[in-house]
This record gives structure tokens, C-alpha cells and sequence, in this order.
């Protein structure tokens, strides 16, 4: 856990209404220093609100968000000098070519444009888009896109870096390059606090992770943890079960998802009844696998379709 | 409006339009050119032989020499409205320019001035280069071209102010078809931009003096011809509380719409 007073980030007791649509429900979390942090849930859970209220863009209902220490509400201009923002959607300015994003975006921070072009050269270098700093932005491909925005929210240095769904939509090289990115920076010691829903993403980047969902935090922990907690060591995926194992699993108080056609064992580290349930129950197909936070997150969240 | 949230730093805004605009200045700088060019061309030239001289202010002038104040004051209007509206939406809404500046120190006070003073500044640009051609045709005083700089910029600020006000509440970009049909036609109709109001019935040119268009007219006149008939200092208040109170609702509108 983190002292309030050390925190990067203390979000307490959080609320957003929309009208009659309560978002963000009561949420707390900290962020400490130098902190790989995630904010898991599934698509309309909160997670783009809570981080707006961040950065002064959600002003909230109820509770107090508090970066390095300071009220957003009255302290925003110091917060923002100090944040990058990296926006869900893309708020690239389409009227300037890649470097200009940089450079005009460096002077809403107050950095001069000599120093900007310093900057913006290495940043462009860093994320490999240095052969594309003249072009228009409409012509990035959605990985180039994505590393411009996140190179643009790294213009005024900052100390806090929020990234909501930075790969949502990128293949998986583009998604690679970015992770190893966002690993090397965070080897620099800079804090970032993420929204994503790759529980791959989360499981690689993040040192300490909620999962949120209707607006409210269901669990918290590292990532290595939830998944011991919440799924075991492995999981046997058991498809057509029958009524002799649905009989086993509840007498021996097994953790278990039926899910009808299948069913889905969580089964701890060296337990016996994995090869128990392999060799007696294992009539049509099985599948054996390590848990991965994947399954915490559906257990946790439901398996039903949102939106 | 927050006052503590008002800082220079809306020059920042300011300067990313000029920057955006530095590609296509050679197309905008050609409308004000020509403008008054087909303006004096098809009403002076074509008209005046119908329409005779015309009675202003106590003294007399040609067709041409008559509107041609008017013409500046209209493209100041057009100038800055258009740009706070048509311009303005596409960064708001499609480009998403302004949210990206909210993440930074810049507050919606100062992003919302900059878009204003940027339009103000398309007008004082569009005023220069106009008021010089028509100075060259001999409509204007020359000296006009520097001394209607104030006012094109004021009432630049009133029409961005007024434009921006307008894209915070109009749902689609579409829809300002209405504010353009309802308010920027009529005011360029009867503002005493082609006839002098006073020709108008008594209770229409008492609702002409409601326009902005109609100071600003006004100003330039008296600026550009030396004649006029109401009070400068009035017309400049009207038109500085006017841009007030509209820069006022601007902030208020565009804050009910991008902070949520
Ligand atoms: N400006 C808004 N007005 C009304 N409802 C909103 C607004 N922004 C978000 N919501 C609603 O709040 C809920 C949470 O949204 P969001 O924080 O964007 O979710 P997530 O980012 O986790 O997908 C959703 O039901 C969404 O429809
Ligand atoms: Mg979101």
C-alpha cells in the first residue's frame, strides 16, 4: 500500500453521475511513485471517466482526486504542467504534420519552440516515426497514430503519464513495440496509471491493478496475485460435462464456472485433483492451461456480452 | 467564467490557428481582394446609374463610395463568424483539438479567447487588405486602412464571440443553416450596409440599431467616409459589451458541453 501523502495519484471515494447513470461509484485507489498501474474493466465500466476526473476533464459528484499531492479542483494548472494525457480517442491535430503535433503542442505547455524541436526529434526518434515527421497525420497507420500520441503526451517531460486503451485497435507488432515502449519508460522511473481491457497487457505491464466494473472496484492486487486468488494455478477447461463430475466438484468444494457445455475448473498449485478429474472425468475434450488474469477478470466481471 | 482561469496563455491557441493557417493564406488573403472588386463593380457601377446619390449623415455620396464601408464591415462579420462557427465546430467536435488542449495547462477560458481573438484577427486581416483595395479604387481614405484596424478587431471579437456562442449550443454542424438564415442575412440586409437605415419605417430602423452589424457599419463609416449618424462612442459601447457579453456565454456554453 501507499501513504496518502507519497502518492502520485489518491483517488477517494469517487463519484460521477451522469443524470440518472451513476458511472463511477465510490471509487479509492493510490498510485505510488515510479508505479505500473492499471484500471481493468470491461467496455462501460468507468474506467474513461475515473481518469478524466484525473486531469480536471470529469469534474466529479462526490469524493477527492488528488495528484502528486494537490486538489485537482483547485490546483489544475500545476497538476496538467506535470501529466501527459494520452486519450482514448484520437485527438491528434489532423491541420498539422507529425512534428508540428509536437511542437504546438509543446507551446500549450509553455516550452519554447527551439526547445520543442529538441524534444520532438527525440521523442519522434524513440518511437521510430522519425521517417514520418513531415507527413500528414490522416496518412499514420493506427500503430504510428497511437505512438505519436503517446510521444505527444511525453513532450513536457512529465511525471504522471495516464494512458486510456493505448493498444485498443492496433495489431500485434504495433502493440509490442508499444509495451517494450512503455516498459523502457517505466525502467526510467516515470509513474503511469493505464485503462485497458488486454488482460495481457495488464498481466505484462502493470505492478498493481483494479478491476472495476458498474463503477465500482471489485478487486485490487498484483497481478500474480489476483490470479492465485481469484483462478488458481491452472485451469481444466472440461467440455460436455456430466452429472458424476458436476457431483465431484461440489462434494470436494472445487472452484468452479459451469458454464453448461463446459466446465471450467480453477485448480490450485500441486493440487492431486487435477490428475483426478484428468483421468476420470475427461470423457470428450479437456483442456489444461495456466490461469491467467484473463479468467480472473471473467470470473470476476461475468461472461455476459456488454453493450 | 472563471476569471483566475485567464491567462496570456490563450495566445498559444491563438498561435496554433495562425500556424494552420500560414498554408492557406494565399487562398484566404484572394476573397478580400477581389470582393470588393465585384461588389463595387456589380452594385457601384451596375446600380448607381439606378439609384443615384445617396443621403447620409447631412451630406451626399456616390452609390459606390456609399456601401463600400459597409462591405469592410461585413467581411469583418463573416470573417470572424465563420470561423467561430464552421471552423470552430470541426475542431471541437471532429478533430477533437480542444480536448486534447484541456489536458494541458490550458484552461477552457483561454482556449475559447483564443479562438475568439483568432477570429477577430482573420477580420482585422481581411479589413486591411480590403480597406487598401478600396483606398486604391478612391472609395476609401486611405488612412482608414490603419484607423479601421481597432474596429475591425472589435467587431471581430463581437461576431467570434457571438459565432462561438453558437457552436456551444447547436447539436450539429448543419444546423448553424439557421443562426446564418436568421440572423447573419437579415443583419447584412438592414444593417445600413446598402441604404441608409433612416430610409427605413421608424420602428425598423429602431430594431436595426439591435444589430451589431449596424455600429460596426456605423464605425467604419466614420472611419473610412467621415460620415455618420449615431454616436460613435455609443456604437464602440454597444459593440464592446455586445462581444462582453457574448464571450461570457461562449465560455459558459462550451464548458456545459466539453466538461462533463
Ligand atoms: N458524458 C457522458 N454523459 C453521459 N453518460 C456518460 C458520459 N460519459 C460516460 N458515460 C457513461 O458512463 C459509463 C462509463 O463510461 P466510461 O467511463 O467511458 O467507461 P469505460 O471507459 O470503462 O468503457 C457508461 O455507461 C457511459 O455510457
Ligand atoms: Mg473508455
Amino acid at each position: 500500500m501507499v501513504g496518502l501523502v507519497s502518492a502520485v495519484v489518491a483517488v477517494e471515494n469517487l463519484v460521477k453521475r451522469f443524470r440518472d447513470l451513476t458511472a463511477v461509484d465510490g471509487v479509492s485507489f493510490t498510485v505510488g511513485r515510479g508505479e505500473f498501474f492499471g484500471l481493468l474493466g470491461p467496455n462501460g465500466a468507468g474506467k474513461s471517466t475515473t481518469i478524466r476526473a484525473l486531469y480536471g476533464f470529469s469534474p466529479p459528484t462526490s469524493g477527492t482526486v488528488r495528484v502528486f499531492g494537490m486538489d485537482i479542483r483547485t490546483r489544475w494548472r500545476a497538476v496538467k504542467a506535470r501529466i501527459g494525457v494520452c486519450h482514448q480517442e484520437n485527438t491528434l491535430d489532423p491541420d498539422l504534420s507529425v512534428q508540428e503535433n509536437l511542437w504546438i503542442f509543446a507551446g500549450y505547455f509553455g516550452i519554447p519552440l527551439a526547445e520543442a524541436k529538441v524534444r520532438a526529434s527525440e521523442l519522434l526518434e524513440f518511437f521510430a516515426l522519425n521517417h514520418k515527421k513531415d507527413a500528414k497525420v490522416a496518412d499514420l497507420s493506427g500503430g504510428m497514430a497511437r505512438r505519436l500520441i503517446l510521444a505527444r503526451a511525453l513532450i513536457n517531460r512529465p511525471e504522471l503519464l495516464i494512458l486510456d486503451e493505448p493498444t485498443t485497435g492496433l495489431d500485434p507488432q504495433s502493440r509490442h513495440l508499444l509495451w517494450e515502449r512503455l516498459e523502457s519508460l517505466k525502467a526510467e522511473g516515470l509513474t503511469v496509471l493505464l485503462t485497458t481491457h488486454y488482460m495481457e497487457e495488464a498481466a505484462r505491464l502493470c505492478d498493481r491493478l483494479v478491476i472495476i466494473d458498474h463503477g465500482k472496484i471489485l478487486v485490487e492486487g498484483a497481478p500474480g496475485d489476483l490470479v492465485a486468488r481469484y483462478a488458481g494455478a491452472e485451469v481444466l477447461e472440461v467440455g460436455g460435462p456430466d452429472a458424476a463430475l458436476r457431483r465431484y466438484v461440489t462434494e470436494n468444494r472445487l472452484e468452479y464456472d459451469d458454464l453448461g457445455d463446459r466446465l471450467i475448473l480453477y485448480v490450485p498449485e500441486g493440487s492431486s485433483i487435477l490428475e483426478i478429474v484428468r483421468t476420470r472425468f475427461c470423457v470428450r475434450q479437456c483442456t489444461w492451461r495456466r490461469s491467467t488474469l484473463e479468467d480472473v477478470f471473467l470470473r470476476l466481471t461475468g461472461r455476459e456480452l456488454r453493450e | 467564467m472563471d476569471l483566475g482561469a485567464v491567462s496570456w496563455r490563450f495566445v498559444k491557441v491563438w498561435r496554433r490557428n495562425l500556424w494552420t493557417y500560414r498554408r492557406i493564406w494565399k487562398v484566404s488573403f484572394l476573397t478580400p481582394l477581389l470582393e470588393p472588386l465585384f461588389f463595387v463593380a456589380a452594385f457601384g457601377l451596375g446600380l448607381s446609374g439606378f439609384v443615384g446619390e445617396i443621403a447620409y449623415g447631412g451630406r451626399k455620396f456616390d452609390y459606390p463610395t456609399f456601401i463600400a464601408p459597409g462591405l469592410v464591415a461585413t467581411a469583418v462579420m463573416n470573417n470572424a463568424f465563420f470561423e467561430t462557427t464552421y471552423a470552430s465546430f470541426v475542431r471541437m467536435y471532429y478533430q477533437k483539438t480542444f480536448d486534447g488542449m484541456l489536458a494541458t495547462p490550458l484552461s477552457l477560458e483561454e482556449i475559447m479567447i483564443g479562438e475568439i481573438v483568432w477570429s477577430a484577427s482573420k477580420s482585422v486581416v481581411a479589413a486591411a487588405l480590403m480597406s487598401a483595395v478600396l483606398a486604391v479604387l478612391g472609395f476609401v481614405d486611405p488612412w482608414s486602412v490603419a484607423t479601421v484596424l481597432p474596429i475591425a478587431f472589435v467587431g471581430g471579437l463581437a461576431f467570434g464571440a457571438l459565432g462561438l456562442w453558437l457552436t456551444g449550443i447547436t447539436p450539429h454542424i448543419e444546423m448553424f443553416n439557421l443562426p446564418v438564415f436568421l440572423l447573419i442575412t437579415p443583419m447584412f440586409l438592414f444593417s445600413g450596409t446598402f441604404f441608409p437605415v433612416s430610409s427605413l419605417p421608424g420602428w425598423a430602423a429602431a430594431a436595426a440599431q439591435v444589430f451589431p452589424l449596424y455600429h460596426l457599419v456605423e464605425l467604419c463609416r466614420r472611419v473610412q467616409i467621415h460620415a455618420w449618424e449615431s454616436s460613435t462612442a455609443g456604437s464602440g459601447a454597444y459593440l464592446g459589451v455586445f462581444s462582453a457579453v457574448f464571450v461570457v456565454l461562449a465560455v459558459g456554453a462550451m464548458k456545459r458541453r466539453l466538461i462533463r
